[in-house]
């Protein structure tokens, strides 16, 4: 594929790459969480990891938006989509995400009638051309999806189409990483902070992740090149002995976040006092549903939804692979009932969540490929 | 660092090695159909297809001849050898730029028998029509089976109709079965690639699959691209002529060239390394693709093949398939190792290495 553009260069990564590694102490470990799915498809996809030295390692966190929605919701969302007349509606890589019974895929098999969409836009354009239709926008993603749901529920209103409406699962990234910070068997040196959603909310809101937590925090961009320089920015702030919120990522993230985005939102959307998400569990004030003025438009007014509770497995050691205290192989069913094709816990479920991807490319795995690959 | 470190530090590799060994033991495993219901992920080409086809298809059929699972079944009859293929095909919209369903059924019928080292000779069609479909369009559709065929120097000689009611099918679906014969002594197969092979495609990837995404309309994207169909018995043949050495052929469709690979290293029990930067792609399907967020390597070609030719031999391979029309940005893109085994790598553009699994269904856009 001869993409070559100046955030994918082949030398200029190598240079960095041995800055990288004269930055390192010798003998010390560092751990850093890309809190972002995105961050974390970019370094599988261009293989980054090979860049760094044997003594970095990276961590994915809880940012991959379908990993983090709980069975029950998907059950609840199935049961929508089974009422008389319902039209579901959903992001691509939402349809394989397993519920409690089964996934979106498997509902539409059994004769649901659930379609891919690639905006809540389309899903609205499906309303529009389906009045005798409910048609439901199963709403997913941090802060960086939430505003175009909240722009198509203001255009609704605006164009008063009224079968439409969105079950909301919007969940926020800072409640998240604060579950995380709080867990007392943390072993993180640093944040790669989501570049998308610091789009959305800034630079700002990280502040507390150094100044309480002391841990330095760099929001990223999503190409390979944006990754490698902010492992470096992190490993130059630890070395110089500084802790703060760096932006490597400013030509598209502001400090201060979108303002048109926020008040969209804001408009919209409103805090839920606790949300489940899988693999951590119930965190507070971690989600949004939509406010009072537009419950017309919230699917969960609008049907009846069962409220499904489903126990993530007992065997499943998400939360703790997700915090990075353990690797994905030390889950006493990785590999063996928790696969892929057969995921248990959340981070099997996506190609990004870290045991999918440890699966598919273990250390092991890549020290052969290497050898293999050596010319 | 102190001793105790040491100590645990080898006792974790060792630990992570037997839980990566044993992963890849289970890997091997003949797949299960686990599902109550068929979903689409069966008919993507990719892993959940694989399990329908191993566990279910293959249970009740299983023969000498359809366990190899080629594209097309060599078969003796009277002395000589003929290959046998069928296919479906449901493309939805029904024209394209660059093609319609016609032109698709009789082009991708013929590959798969050329793919076999065959000459082509007779199809078949069948037409399963839905109510109210108009008769306008399935002339159109014939005109073009029938251009595609002459110009393939083939017939359809038999053929079937079957109309159902409205909704009970979309528009047109045709099957094909076709027929041909092995007039050159070579044989393909997954069982003549060896280490050191050369892996070459036969020209840009992913332009039909980008192309019917575009033209189903529900992609805010305008591209310039149009679908590769084409039939690849003239490409074929020169090859043939200037190489002996070639050691197995696949066309590249559905789940694109990522899929090809990863069967033919399964089939085979060896590595494929490819290199990023050597597979061509359009930068029109490239743009699209990164938009989509999906990879041009599991996108499905209708036009170009990969062959695994004997290394020696691959700027011969390269030359004579420049030399035709349909393979004029052919490009070694890697070559067959014998470690990891069933596993393909892929070099990327950045410097990186990482695996190229089969996808479970179809590629799924991604939202972030
Ligand atoms: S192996 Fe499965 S259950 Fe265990 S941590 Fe990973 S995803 Fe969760």
């Amino acid at each position: 594929m001869r993409f070559v553009n100046e955030y994918r260069d082949a030398a200029t990564a190598r240079a960095l790459a041995a800055r990288i590694a004269a930055l390192c102490e010798p003998g010390r470990r560092y751990t850093f969480m890309e809190v972002c799915g995105g961050h974390t498809h970019t370094i599988y996809k261009h293989g980054l990891e090979d860049y760094l030295p044997e003594t970095v390692s990276l961590v994915h966190g809880p940012g991959c938006p379908v990993c983090v929605i709980p069975m029950g919701r998907v059950d609840d969302a199935i049961a929508i989509a089974e009422q008389p007349g319902v039209i579901m509606t959903s992001f691509g890589d939402m349809m394989r995400v397993p519920g409690g019974r089964g996934s979106f895929l498997d509902a539409k098999a059994a004769g649901a009638d659930i379609r891919m969409v690639y905006s809540p836009l389309d899903a609205l354009r499906i309303a529009r051309d389906n009045p005798d239709r409910q048609v439901v926008f199963m709403a997913i993603g941090f802060e960086t999806t939430a505003p175009s749901t909240a722009m198509t529920v203001l255009r609704a209103a605006r164009e008063g189409i009224d079968n439409f409406s969105v079950f909301c699962n919007h969940v926020m990234i800072l409640p998240a990483i604060k579950a995380i910070l709080d867990s007392p068997d943390l072993r993180l040196d640093g944040f790669i902070g989501p570049g998308h959603v610091s789009a959305v909310i800034g630079c700002r809101p990280y502040e507390f992740i150094a100044r309480d937590y002391g841990k330095p925090v760099v929001c990223a961009g999503f190409e390979p090149l944006d990754i490698l320089r902010s492992v470096h920015m992190l490993l130059s702030q630890l070395a110089e002995g500084r802790c703060e919120v760096e932006n490597q990522y400013t030509r598209v993230v502001p400090w201060d976040g979108n303002p048109r985005a926020l008040e969209a939102i804001n408009r919209v959307m409103h805090l839920r006092p606790y949300f489940e998400w899988r693999g951590l569990g119930f965190i507070s004030h971690s989600a949004l549903r939509l406010r009072e003025e537009y419950a017309a438009y919230d699917a969960e007014q609008r049907f009846e939804v069962p409220g499904v509770r489903v126990a993530d497995p007992k065997a499943c050691q998400c939360g703790e692979v997700l915090k990075g205290v353990l690797k994905p192989w030390e889950c006493k069913v990785f590999g063996t009932a928790c696969t892929p094709e057969t995921p248990i816990g959340t981070c099997m479920v996506s190609s990004e969540g870290a045991c999918a991807a440890y699966y598919n490319f273990g250390r092991f795995t890549r020290r052969r490929v290497m050898e293999a690959t050596r010319v | 660092m102190t001793l105790e470190h040491e100590v645990d530090r080898a006792g974790d590799a060792t630990r992570e090695r037997r839980v990566l060994e044993r992963i890849e033991q289970l890997r091997q495993r003949k797949p299960k159909v686990r599902d109550e219901r068929i979903t689409l992920a069966h008919g993507a080409g990719g892993k959940a297809t694989h399990a329908l086809v191993e566990g279910l298809f293959l249970e009740a059929f299983s023969n000498p001849i359809l366990d190899e699972l080629d594209d097309g079944a060599v078969v003796s009859v009277a002395g000589g050898r003929l290959a046998f293929t069928t296919d479906s095909f449901v493309v939805s919209p029904l024209f394209f730029p660059g093609g319609d369903i016609g032109d698709l059924a009789v082009n991708g019928t013929i590959n798969d028998l050329v793919v076999s080292g065959a000459r082509p000779l007779y199809l078949s069609a069948g037409f399963i029509l839905e109510e109210g479909f108009s008769v306008a369009d399935l002339r159109r559709i014939t005109a073009s089976m029938a251009a595609a065929a002459t110009r393939a120097g083939v017939h359809v000689v038999t053929g079937d109709t079957k109309v159902v009611q409205r909704g009970r099918a979309d528009g047109c679906y045709i099957t094909t079965a076709g027929i041909g014969v092995l007039e050159r002594p070579v044989t393909l197969g997954t069982g003549q690639v060896r280490p050191g092979d050369a892996v070459i495609v036969s020209g840009p990837i992913g332009d039909h699959g980008v192309t019917i995404m575009i033209a189903r309309g529900e992609l805010d994207i305008e591209a310039d691209i149009t679908s590769d169909t084409a039939a690849l018995h003239g490409v074929v043949g020169a090859l043939l002529d200037a190489v002996s050495a070639v050691h197995l052929l696949r066309d590249a469709t559905r789940g694109g060239v990522a899929t090809v690979l990863n069967e033919v290293a399964r089939a085979a029990r060896v590595g494929v390394v490819i290199d990023e930067t050597a597979i061509p792609v359009r930068p029109a399907v490239h743009g699209a693709c990164e938009l989509l967020g999906i990879d041009p390597l599991y996108v499905a070609c209708e036009g170009r093949f990969i062959a695994v030719v004997d290394g020696a031999y691959a700027d011969a391979a390269v030359a004579a398939l420049r030399a035709h029309p349909l393979g004029e940005q052919a490009a070694v893109i890697g070559h067959v190792t014998d470690d990891p085994p069933g596993l393909v790598l892929l070099r990327t553009a950045f410097g990186g290495t990482r695996v190229v699994d089969t996808l479970v269904g179809d590629p799924l856009p991604r939202i972030c």
